[in-house]
């Protein structure tokens, strides 16, 4: 299962943070700057799979947001990289040609696509159509509120 | 992100869930059962009825859930495992399904159909098949489709041969099919993605024990990847080439290994030189070729070498006796260089310490022998001494050597002037080693030879290397008891590694003329020390001295207080019972201090 997902710029500003393993803040925190540190500090032909500690570390950049999964020993890390790339596809879709900016004033919706594609780690649902579907339904429950009271 | 009490508190609405006929739901209720088995793995029974109808599901959402809850059980618990064995059967039909499905926009990935299900249910596969030949045979022609079939221009496809190949291999697949794997492998390391290379290394390295000469057809390949660029591939190439070496591709692996020794980042060059070594050791094909492998990877990589291995090289220079003489001119010629890299210079003063005889004689056979005067060496070993680069470990070598030189040099009082300067020295260890050489020149010169003499040939299982001048204190023996002919002495050892327990052995002999039998003998110590006693080698104690009984005693004494020790014997002799009581107290103060 992939124990956790990180998004960070160019400048080690960290965009998204999605945690699939119960961990402290403070250890959140440390994993965190530590994997930033080392996946900015490649080079850029370098292969996009790195040991760390116990994990085996995925990462891809699209433009200027890095994409950064930690999978476990068992894991198939070139799937991993599809994962990625799903994931990247989706808010693509969603957003209409996607930049670092909507994920920015966006991450809410960021998120709901991320946990609706994956869950406790692993892929839920394997067809594009259905995970924006999905989003879809959510999108239009939110839009039907309750008018405010007139003064 | 639940807890386990939370589990299983939630657990039997997760159940209920699973058997909803919304598949929205039931996909999620999957994944939540899997968190649920993962955190609290006792409740895995209780999911078991609601598995039963999970493969014969449309919606793939559903589905891949499904495997993913399907692995984690068999992953878990055997008897799981072999439940679902039957499901093999289904698992192949649906990955038939997948592959030859035509074109569906759903699921689509780069012209293949839902990559990911194909991945989770290959991975099932492997799970069950393992250890299991009836599956293994059930899925041996699924895997070889998938093998051949899936199109390795994208990353997806080369994703879903990974996942194959890895089934392959775990499974007991007939041989035709792993050569199918390690193929695809090998055509991996050649593809131009690295990431490809970087995952055909690791699964290489896990099969070369099984699959050697598979893997050995590679080998070019694999050779060729320690010139890439990327470190991680780099790493596992160096880490593949060593487990491929052996007695007929050494030479020529050898020469890539060294050339990439050579070239390789510090972070690499102290496991490569380790790696270097232990390849020469196994598959040396010739002597000479040993100690010129060694000495490249001294002289290219000398100060990454491990500080353990400068005693395995000297034990092997050692054992090599016939290359004695051109070793020392090679270390010599080496020294001549560059003194900046500890290990080799270690060595090499240690050789020319136990060789320089041969080196002044220009002795050497292997190659032209070098002219070098007594004065030369001294002057190469006394620049050691003084030089910024030298650590205290090679001084301290430097200074043996010149000491052992005395037996083999004929200009002594140079070398005694030397001992005598380093006497004030304020390096402890070297002040050591000159006071007591010092005294060698002095009080003892008549035992010089003897001590100062050429090393014999070691035995491989000695864990130290050489051992330097050693002054061995035995603690003397003493008479415990001595009374109606039973003699009993003490022998003291003290027992590595730790220094507060004496080892003493207790040796029993009967000088009248009828055996001792039932003979035990029992030992008390004092409050602040503690005992224990082994089984005594025998109960008899043979007449007129014939033999002894003899046990073991380990006395731990953390306060270093004087030993004593109350013994009794008991013993049957003539017919009648014996039984004495004693206090020993004339223990050597060496054997408690």
């Amino acid at each position: 299962m992939m124990q956790f997902m990180l998004l960070f710029s160019r400048q080690g500003k960290l965009r998204l943070q999605k945690w699939y393993v119960p961990l402290s803040d403070k250890e959140k925190k440390k994993i965190t700057r530590e994997l930033v540190q080392t996946v900015l500090a490649r080079k850029p032909k370098m292969c996009s799979f790195l040991e760390w500690r116990d994990l085996k570390i995925v990462y891809k950049r699209y433009a200027s947001l890095y994409f950064c999964c930690a999978i476990e020993d068992q894991d198939n890390e070139l799937i991993t990289l599809e994962i990625i790339h799903r994931y990247v596809e989706l808010l693509d879709k969603y957003f209409g040609s996607v930049c670092e900016l909507d994920i920015i004033f966006n991450f809410e919706k960021a998120y709901f696509i991320l946990d609706e594609f994956l869950l406790g780690g692993e892929a839920q649902e394997t067809s594009k159509k259905n995970v924006l579907k999905a989003i879809e339904q959510a999108d239009l429950l939110q839009e039907v509120r309750p008018a405010p009271l007139k003064p | 992100m639940g807890s386990s009490e939370m589990c299983r508190d939630l657990a039997g609405e997760v159940e209920k869930l699973l058997k909803t006929s919304n598949s929205y739901l039931r996909k999620k209720a999957a994944l939540c059962a899997v968190h649920v088995i993962r955190k609290v793995p006792e409740l895995m029974e209780m999911f078991l009825p609601a598995t039963k109808n999970l493969l014969s599901e449309k919606n793939h959402g559903v589905l891949h859930t499904s495997v993913v809850l399907l692995t984690e059980m068999c992953e878990r618990s055997p008897d799981m495992l072999a439940h679902f064995r039957k499901l093999v059967p289904q698992l192949v039909r649906i990955l038939k399904n997948l592959i030859m499905s035509g074109y569906s926009p759903e699921h689509d990935v780069s012209g293949i159909s839902d990559p990911f299900l194909q991945v989770r249910i290959l991975r099932l596969l492997r799970i069950l098949g393992k250890n299991d030949d009836d599956s293994s045979e059930a899925m041996n022609d699924i895997l070889a489709q998938v093998a051949t079939n899936t199109e390795t221009s994208k990353n997806v496809g080369n994703a879903i041969l990974y996942e194959t190949v890895l089934t392959i291999m775990d499974i007991k697949s007939e041989s035709g099919l792993r050569v199918l794997a390690i193929n695809i492998l090998g055509r991996f390391l050649l593809n131009n993605d690295k990431n490809i290379r970087y995952v055909a290394l690791t699964s290489l390295l896990k099969t070369v024990q099984t699959d050697h000469n598979a893997v050995q057809r590679h080998r070019s390949t694999i050779v060729d990847c320690l010139k890439d660029l990327d470190v991680s591939i780099k790493r596992r190439a160096m880490e593949l080439s060593f487990a491929l070496v052996n007695g007929n591709n050494i030479r020529g692996m050898m020469k890539e290994l060294l050339y990439f020794l050579d070239s390789c980042d510090p972070e690499f060059k102290a496991d490569c030189a380790s790696g270097v070594f232990l390849a020469a050791e196994k598959y040396a094909p010739s002597k000479r070729w040993h100690i010129d492998t060694i000495m490249r990877v001294l002289t290219t990589a000398g100060s990454y070498v491990r500080d353990d291995s400068v005693p395995n090289l000297i034990q092997l220079i050692t054992n090599s006796v016939e290359m004695h003489a051109y070793t020392v001119q090679r270390l010599y010629k080496a020294l001549l260089d560059d003194i900046s890299q500890q290990p080799l210079v270690q060595v090499a003063s240690w050789c020319i310490g136990e060789y320089g005889d041969l080196l002044v004689s220009g002795q050497c056979e292997e190659e032209e022998p070098i002219q070098v005067t007594e004065d030369e060496v001294l002057d190469v070993l006394e620049g050691l001494l003084v030089s910024n680069l030298s650590t205290p470990v090679t001084r301290g070598y430097s200074l043996t050597a010149i000491m052992k030189l005395s037996t083999r040099f004929s200009s002594v009082n140079r070398i005694k002037k030397v001992v005598s300067i380093y006497g004030s020295s304020i390096d402890v260890e070297l002040q050591q080693r000159a006071v007591e050489y010092n005294a060698l020149f002095k009080k003892y010169d008549h035992m010089r030879p003897a001590l100062l003499e050429r090393m014999p040939i070691m035995e491989k299982t000695a864990s130290n290397g050489p051992t330097e001048i050693v002054q061995t204190n035995g603690i003397p023996s003493m008479t415990a008891y001595n009374k109606n002919g039973l003699k009993i002495d003490f022998t003291f050892e003290r027992a590595n590694p730790n220094p507060n327990i004496a080892v003493i052995t207790i040796h029993a002999t009967n000088s009248t003329e009828a055996e001792m039998t039932d003979f035990v003998f029992q030992a008390a110590v004092p409050k602040t020390f503690q005992l224990q006693l082994l089984s005594p080698s025998s109960n008899v104690v043979p007449a007129l001295n014939q033999g002894t009984v003899t046990q073991v005693i380990r006395v731990l004494n953390p306060q270093k207080q004087q030993l004593r020790m109350r013994i009794k014997l008991t013993y049957t002799h003539k017919g009648s019972a014996v039984q004495d009581l004693a206090e020993v107290n004339n223990f050597p103060p060496q054997s408690w201090q």
